[in-house]
């Protein structure tokens, strides 16, 4: 195989053309998978039996069955009954970039609400209870104690997921979104250079995770300084005893 | 001269089971303000749970409990079992009556200065910069000025305990409530916790203190109170109870403390 410079830069200015489609698709479907996953959890954890099966059933099938597939059903499944195509819905899922993100996002959010059950399932019980015997009840306590808890003991397995969700926007190209994998496949069938440009598309999606990575460590740094070394008492404790009130 | 002074915590017959089994059958108890009142027995005595059922942190079956003259509304539910009526009253209680655990259980994520000005911002809704100077005070106090910065999990147990109890007084509490707080410590870490709880005795606190510590109980309590399967066995002044109480159970209990 030729070693083929300018052929190579060129794949890699017409693939970065597409990266804002690729981050637009994550940024969406995890944003809008969290806010589904919020719901889930909080049928899960405080619900009634009837709204906790409901969230069980729910993690069970979207956690279960293929994103492909998933996605494949909403956008070239849905579009089959007339009520759909008259129904409200219909601009939102005659649209290939709606329909992706809804599927990615409605798979993430059976994940994400198992880890942030984890989370809360990590927090505590004594560190809980003292915020009572303190006075704290309801949104206060779960602002003040068991969030800033959950958060951090679900920080490590969420940045896996939300690593995941970068590299599954890749399926969006399958029903027509033209974001990074499906533009190389584009170039591919011009070009008949499968391996170059699919290294191209590889080393794109590690650039984006490489800084999703260093974003979410940096997250994870400075929320957890209570499980770094103990601070060396000549200094007083440093700069980390800002008091956030 | 005017009635008798409010109680500053009043119980009255207070039941409690778990499951079939009863742990506590009718324990009554007046705490004036200064009283300090160590409450003592065996392990599954029920003296935990009457402690953590003066601030509901266990919810009684039966019995009723005031707080400086204010009596904790209490409701029965469908199933008949008694439930606090209005949880903001509960929730403001609790405010009042500072707890300190067996474990500490201090906020992991915050140092110790925030967890000192965490109720008192967000629950009393009190300016922070007057909690920060009265929480540093407090720190001082407790021999813990320069560890104010630091996050509980690099404190010894010892200094964990104090900075609890810090955060107890930083509430400005009626009273305070003591679970066992030197039972999960080093025995020589006990020496610096109790050291602080006597200075509290002397300054007036009202504090309800459950132990194991026989010579806290008999040297800076005015009144000991022994618990023997949830019921109060025996009930006095420590001078007198500690020297010839007529409970046999007593007598053997503090024996195999002298042993």
């Amino acid at each position: 195989m030729d070693f083929d410079v300018a052929f190579l830069v060129s794949t890699f200015v017409k693939l970065v053309d597409a990266v804002p489609m690729t981050l637009a698709l994550f940024a969406a479907s995890v944003s809008l998978g969290a806010l589904f996953a919020l719901g889930i959890t909080y049928c899960r954890v405080s619900g009634g039996l009837l709204l906790s099966t409901f969230a069980r059933a729910y993690v069970f099938v979207f956690r279960g069955s293929p994103l492909l597939i998933q996605m494949f059903l909403i956008y070239y499944g849905l579009g089959q009954f007339p009520a759909v195509r008259h129904s409200l819905f219909w601009p939102v899922l005659r649209d290939p970039f709606s329909c992706a993100v809804l599927a990615l996002a409605l798979c993430t959010a059976g994940y994400q609400a198992e880890i942030m059950r984890g989370g809360l399932q990590a927090v505590p019980a004594r560190e809980i209870e003292a915020g009572r015997a303190a006075g704290m009840s309801g949104l206060l306590l779960f602002r003040r104690i068991i969030a800033p808890i959950a958060i951090r003991q679900a920080l490590p397995a969420y940045s896996t997921e939300v690593i995941l969700m970068v590299k599954s926007t890749a399926l969006a190209s399958l029903v027509t979104v033209w974001e990074v994998t499906g533009t190389a496949q584009r170039l591919i069938s011009q070009t008949y250079r499968t391996m170059e440009v699919f290294l191209v598309a590889t080393l794109i999606y590690l650039l984006i995770n490489f800084i999703i990575v260093r974003l979410m460590a940096f997250a994870e740094y400075r929320l957890s300084p209570h499980l770094r070394e103990r601070p060396d008492p000549a200094s007083g404790g440093g700069r980390q005893g800002e008091v956030h009130g | 001269m005017a009635d008798a002074p409010v109680p500053a915590i009043s119980v009255r017959n207070i039941h409690k089971s778990f499951g079939q089994h009863e742990v506590l059958r009718g324990i009554s108890l007046d705490a004036h303000d200064g009283d300090v009142i160590s409450i003592l027995g065996a392990s599954g005595s029920g003296k935990s749970t009457f402690l953590r059922c003066i601030n509901l942190l266990e919810t009684p079956d039966e019995g009723e409990i005031t707080v400086a003259g204010e009596a904790i509304a209490m409701k029965r539910n469908r199933a008949g079992s008694l439930v606090p009526a209005d949880r903001k009253q509960v929730d403001r209680i609790r405010s009042e009556l500072a707890m300190v655990f067996q474990s500490f259980n201090l906020w992991s994520h915050m140092t110790v200065l925030q967890n000192l000005i965490e109720g008192p911002v967000h629950v009393l809704k009190r300016p922070k910069a007057e909690c920060v100077a009265e929480a540093e005070a407090l720190l001082e106090k407790v021999g813990l000025a320069e560890r104010r910065n630091y996050y509980p999990a690099h404190l010894s147990g010892g200094q964990q305990q104090r900075a609890a109890i810090a955060r107890a007084l930083a509430m400005q509490p009626k009273a305070l409530l003591f679970d066992e707080p030197t039972s999960a410590l080093d025995p020589e870490l006990v020496g610096e916790v109790l050291k602080v709880m006597r200075s509290l005795a002397e300054e007036g606190r009202t504090m309800l203190v459950v132990t194991h510590e026989m010579a806290f109980a008999r040297n800076v309590s005015d009144r000991v109170m022994f618990l023997h399967e949830g019921v109060v066995e025996a009930d006095g002044a420590p001078e007198d109870i500690f020297t010839n109480s007529e409970s046999e159970r007593f007598r053997q209990f503090i024996g195999g403390f002298q042993a």
